[in-house]
């Protein structure tokens, strides 16, 4: 790894960081973002699993039906540490996020897991999203 | 333009999956395969994800992909290594890979693959004395 990214890494660890969502690499680069810091936060191996799948599909969503975003990733601490992704983009928004929600809910080709699917994998899940105003998803994982 | 290795050994196509892929990664590797398996008139396929420590739904979907079309082209798809945190995630997310045929490791998959192709001959060659049993009736 470059100096460079070693940098943004730690940058990222300490205080949170914002990360673009533009092309699919970014997803990779997220996921790797995502894993560094829940192993920081010594998450264990399966919350860390989760936590990582579980970015990977929102900021999918965020690049196939946001048009591209960013995430936001920011260590919480409550009685427990935790992890947070804020993915926001300016895309068309979800017209009816309860529907989004269901599992086998589609619109983009995809397996029509992303949203109900990935809630499972979370401690803490909320959207808000409004036609033409792009959306806003925001998952809490908290270190046991 | 980036290639994931695919490998021949006999009747047989190896894939070791060793880096995060990229979703465009993926998509190259289905084409790839599908290819290879037509050019090789290849019977089986082994997929090792052991190195892999997340499979999305997207990915998991590529998986499920490969088998099927695998499948219409007369080959078997044996995905393995899969880690039990991996495992978990997949079926927490909804995605329990119907379809695909799974083992522990490389080794058993090699194992299943065998199995399959002898018993393919072997009914085909039953096949084949029964259409010269009835030639000899008639």
């Amino acid at each position: 790894m470059s100096p460079t990214t070693d940098l943004l890494w730690s940058s990222i660890l300490t205080h949170g960081g914002h990360l673009p969502i533009r092309t699919p690499e970014d997803i990779v680069l997220v996921r790797t973002a995502v894993r560094q810091a829940a192993l920081h936060l010594k998450f264990g191996l399966v919350d860390q699993t989760k936590l990582v799948t579980a970015a990977s599909e929102i900021a999918r969503n965020t690049l196939l039906y946001g048009k591209g975003g960013d995430v936001l990733i920011e260590p919480v601490l409550a009685s427990k540490p935790g992890l947070r992704l804020v993915f926001t983009d300016q895309g068309p928004g979800i017209p009816d996020i309860d529907r989004a929600l269901t599992d086998g809910f589609t619109t983009g080709g995809g397996m029509g897991l992303g949203l109900g699917g990935t809630r499972r994998l979370v401690d803490d899940f909320k959207i808000v999203s409004a036609p033409t105003e792009g959306t806003t998803v925001s998952i809490t994982k908290w270190s046991r | 333009m980036e290639h994931i290795p695919i490998l021949r050994m006999g009747d047989f196509l190896l894939i070791t999956v060793q880096v995060d892929m990229h979703d465009r990664l993926a998509l190259q590797l289905l084409e790839d395969l599908t290819a290879r398996i037509v050019d090789f008139g290849t019977r089986g396929v082994l997929i090792d994800i052991s190195a892999l420590d997340v499979v999305d739904s997207f990915i998991g979907r590529m998986l499920g992909n490969i088998a099927s079309i695998s499948r219409i082209l007369d080959a078997q798809t044996v995905v393995t290594g899969m880690r039990p945190a991996v495992a978990i995630t997949l079926v927490e997310l909804g995605l329990s890979l119907p379809g695909i045929r799974t083992a522990l490791n490389v080794e058993r998959g090699m194992e299943i693959l065998r199995q399959q192709l002898h018993a393919n001959r072997f009914v085909a060659e039953e096949a084949l004395q029964e259409e010269g049993a009835d030639v000899a009736n008639d």
